[in-house]
């Protein structure tokens, strides 16, 4: 009688992996990333190509790196998001506009609201790919040290938020 | 006649998908390179469009990192610093082959784990038959005689 229960646990043991293989989402990859020095880079500015930006100018400080460009449709939707935290003054955003028409990038930001502290223009997209990015919007908190501490791929959802102010709180010292 | 005509026919159809399933479309100055590009570019899965590589996919991301290839190739990097750059950026996912180490094993190893697995319930499944062969072996002629009258016995 025992023996006839051997083929059920096995199928219902293919059954829970398959459930849980399910509900997985295959879009969201886990960045190798985290807990790595954030890569380097330094780029011209979105506003001032004769300026420059680098993670090196922003070590001492807990900030937000956000991938974003004026044709990813996404970005629009987290965007009052960004707006609202920098008007907060909850944590420094900078942009990276990826693969993008710079006078495009500006324009966008003029339109819906200009959330970054600097904005850094990745014309040719190898700053993203060194970061990692395949899909644009994607967001990196970098801590004080330099090293990346968090990634939201995809759009910031207000579900997001209360870990990522936890986050910074933390990483802040507060 | 109309055999020829088939022929061709049957041939012209044949090749038609594969003029479809042609490869992305490489600048190619470097016939050499251009290959060395696409080898590599057959082990990292293009994140965009999961299933393909990015050798096989036209999406911007795969274009941009079949340039980056390229360069690091021109710049005389490894396959293997090429690949591990491309794990350490997008993670192991995009190596369509694994790498072995320790929390690959399973999926490694489990394979042949299961075959050990079949061979020792094959081992235990044979020696109880074994076991029930000799009891049979132990029966009297009597119940043998009754064994056969039963089984010859018309229904």
């Amino acid at each position: 009688m025992k023996r006839a229960f051997i083929p059920l646990a096995i199928f219902v043991a293919l059954v829970v992996f398959l459930w849980i293989g399910l509900s997985l989402n295959p879009r969201e990859v886990p960045s190798p990333l985290i807990g790595k020095p954030a890569p380097m880079f330094r780029l011209p500015q979105l506003h001032d190509a004769t300026k420059t930006i680098s993670p090196e100018d922003l070590l001492g400080k807990v900030w937000l790196l956000n991938v974003w460009a004026s044709w990813c449709e996404t970005c629009l939707q987290e965007h009052p998001l960004l707006v609202a935290m920098s008007e907060r003054n909850i944590v420094p955003i900078y942009g990276l506009n990826y693969k993008d028409k710079r006078e495009n990038g500006i324009a966008w930001l003029n339109n819906n609201g200009n959330p970054y502290a600097l904005a850094a223009y990745d014309q040719a997209g190898n700053v993203g790919i060194d970061w990692g990015v395949y899909g644009v919007p994607e967001s990196f908190l970098v801590d004080k040290a330099g090293i990346i501490r968090h990634k939201i791929i995809g759009a910031i959802k207000p579900s997001d938020m209360q870990q990522l102010l936890a986050l910074i709180k933390e990483l802040n010292g507060e | 006649m109309v055999n020829k005509h088939l022929f061709l026919v049957l041939l012209l159809s044949l090749s038609l998908p594969v003029a479809h399933a042609g490869e992305a479309k490489t600048t190619a100055e470097d016939p050499v390179l251009e290959k060395h590009v696409m080898a590599l570019s057959h082990k990292l899965r293009c994140l965009v469009c999961q299933n393909q590589t990015i050798a096989d996919s036209n999406a911007e991301l795969a274009i941009d990192l079949r340039n980056q290839v390229r360069e690091k190739l021109k710049q005389g990097e490894s396959d293997e610093a090429i690949l591990s750059y491309m794990s350490s950026r997008y993670g192991d996912f995009v190596l369509f082959q694994p790498m072995v180490k320790s929390t690959t094993w399973l999926l490694w190893f489990a394979p042949l784990l299961l075959v050990l697995l079949g061979i020792c319930v094959l081992a235990v499944m044979l020696r109880q038959r074994r076991k029930l062969m000799k009891k049979v072996q132990n029966i009297s002629d009597e119940e043998h005689a009754r064994a056969v009258s039963l089984l010859s016995e018309k229904i």
